[in-house]
């Protein structure tokens, strides 16, 4: 390691630190003995079952979303491709209950879009299960347009410039060349947007409410207990712990390769 | 040829670099926690001394504690009160953990009863008022809601607290009360959030207190309902000096000023029922 200054050594030791500790003093936080009746409750269960469900549905929300999103942001040449990318990055900066406010003055019964749904169809957005998808996805979809956009600058033009001397269509070009080319981008993209779906809480509570099984998520069952039930509020918090270490070992396993 | 060899230069200007990099993470950790009260650390003892108090109390006493607070420091030169509101659990809690206040005030005698336990409080906290449940609504009430059962009407879209938090706790004696089930369409985190549902017009009807009611100033209406006073349902309001507190004298000044003549006005002000 003669590549490393010296004096980076101890702030990186303390950056790791500040990262680890914490985690170290949960565990040592966690009820074992009354751990597994902690963790299997009605409300845990229950919000475990929302989490992962909602989670998944986000993921294929930014997929389906976000993917078409990052490519035209990678190959097309727009005119305002910056300003458009922005925005799209603008979920990473603004604190989660800002989005969840957005949200809630577009889609709430009383805001433009909102209101139209419920005057007319009897639609309520807010306190649905779908309202913590939406909340997520918002918070999630850069995390994949981010990724997959790298992916796809990273691997270059050329193939996708062969295939059509070649004469395959962009259709073709798209599903036999692009998209093999940036697949582990997209699936470590996809894996984030999940973990960042499942970790989601200020967007969530703000727009979509809290009740269990439609709306109360982990994160928000984990907040809640914490008011006045310390030890469920750190067993769940260690279930999620391990849930992120999964997320970790399963894209960075496979980006290391 | 030698690259291990590090000259005296580079090693001096490393040595800078790290000094700096220490300097400028103590300047922002200094700056993150800018409210720290320092200032308790001088010596007290002397008259002119500014002394400062803590007090811990409960988010919904955030308007009249702030009030009361502008007229203790006029009745009290050179004092400066400090607020720490949150949530009475949460309050209760970092009081047990040794968090530095002068004053508990929360929004249960549970809550209380959790610091009393841990040796916290000086003696018997004082029970100074009382808040009850009420229904918010719209305006003029579009959904005509007149009574506790009528949160179950067909088209009611009601918001509560969760019932781990006071306000929840509340409501769930209400429904005990008045021999209902209600069906709400979330459980919020605590009573603003509630009433916040219900000023942006997301829900017909949410369970608050008079005070919340009082202090949304026309955007909501209340709806008062007779399981409002009963056992469990009424909010109590009591206060305790914590044990060791190095402002004790200051802080039982505190606590007299609140639970006396000038508290008892604000308090009623917001809606409160005072002692």
């Amino acid at each position: 390691m003669n590549g490393v200054p010296r004096f980076l050594w101890l702030p990186a030791a303390l950056a790791w630190l500040l990262v680890a500790v914490p985690v170290v003093g949960l565990l040592l936080r966690v009820d074992l003995s009354n751990f597994f009746a902690l963790v299997t409750s009605d409300a845990a269960l229950a919000a475990l079952w929302l989490s992962l469900k909602t989670g998944l549905a986000t993921m294929v929300c930014c997929l389906v979303l976000g993917g078409p999103l990052a490519i035209v942001l990678a190959r097309s040449h727009l005119p305002g491709l910056p300003f458009i990318r922005s925005v799209v990055l603008l979920p990473l900066v603004l604190p989660p209950v800002v989005g969840g406010l957005t949200l809630l003055f577009l889609l709430g019964r009383t805001g433009p879009v909102g209101g139209f749904l419920y005057d007319e169809f009897g639609i309520t957005v807010p306190f649905s299960t779908t309202a913590v998808v939406l909340a997520q996805t918002f918070v999630a979809m850069p995390f994949l347009v981010v990724s997959l956009e790298g992916s796809l600058r990273t691997a270059g033009e050329r193939y996708e410039a062969v295939a059509a001397t070649l004469g395959a269509s962009p259709v073709t070009t798209l599903w036999r060349v692009t998209i093999p080319v940036v697949l582990p981008g997209l699936l470590s993209g996809s894996v984030l947007a999940f973990a960042r779906a499942l970790g989601e809480f200020g967007a969530t509570i703000t727009f979509a409410g809290s009740l269990q099984g439609t709306t109360r998520t982990l994160p928000l069952l984990i907040y809640l207990q914490s008011q006045d039930d310390i030890d469920g509020a750190v067993a769940m918090s260690l279930v999620l712990v391990v849930i992120a270490i999964l997320v970790i070992v399963v894209t960075r396993t496979r980006d290391v390769r | 040829m030698s690259t291990t060899q590090r000259s005296p230069r580079t090693a001096r200007r490393g040595a800078v670099l790290v000094a700096a990099l220490v300097a400028l993470l103590g300047l922002s950790l200094a700056a993150c926690g800018g409210s720290g009260s320092s200032d308790q650390a001088s010596p007290s003892g002397q008259q002119a001394a500014p002394k400062t108090l803590t007090v811990s109390a409960a988010a919904s006493l955030t308007d009249v504690y702030q009030q009361l607070a502008q007229q203790f420091q006029a009745a009290n030169p050179g004092t400066t009160v400090k607020f720490n509101f949150g949530g009475s659990d949460q309050l209760a809690q970092q009081v047990v953990q040794g968090a530095p206040a002068d004053v508990l005030a929360t929004a249960s005698s549970k809550t209380m009863q959790t610091a009393v336990q841990a040796g916290k409080i000086q003696g018997e906290p004082i029970v100074y008022a009382t808040n009850q449940p009420e229904i918010a609504v719209a305006p003029t009430n579009p959904k005509q809601i007149a009574s506790f059962t009528d949160l179950n009407k067909p088209g009611v879209t009601t918001v509560v607290c969760a019932p781990a938090v006071p306000c929840g706790a509340a409501a769930t004696a209400a429904e005990k009360a008045a021999n209902v089930t209600l069906h709400p369409v979330s459980e919020e985190q605590d009573v603003k959030s509630v009433l916040t549902r219900v000023e942006t017009g997301n829900a017909d009807a949410g369970v608050v207190y008079v005070t919340d009611v009082k202090s949304a100033q026309g955007k909501v209406q209340g709806v008062t309902f007779p399981q409002a006073t009963a056992q469990g349902v009424v909010q109590t309001y009591p206060i305790g000096v914590v044990a060791g507190s190095p402002n004790a004298q200051l802080a039982q000044s505190w606590v007299s000023f609140v639970t006396g003549p000038q508290g008892k006005a604000a308090l009623q002000q917001a809606g409160f029922t005072t002692k």
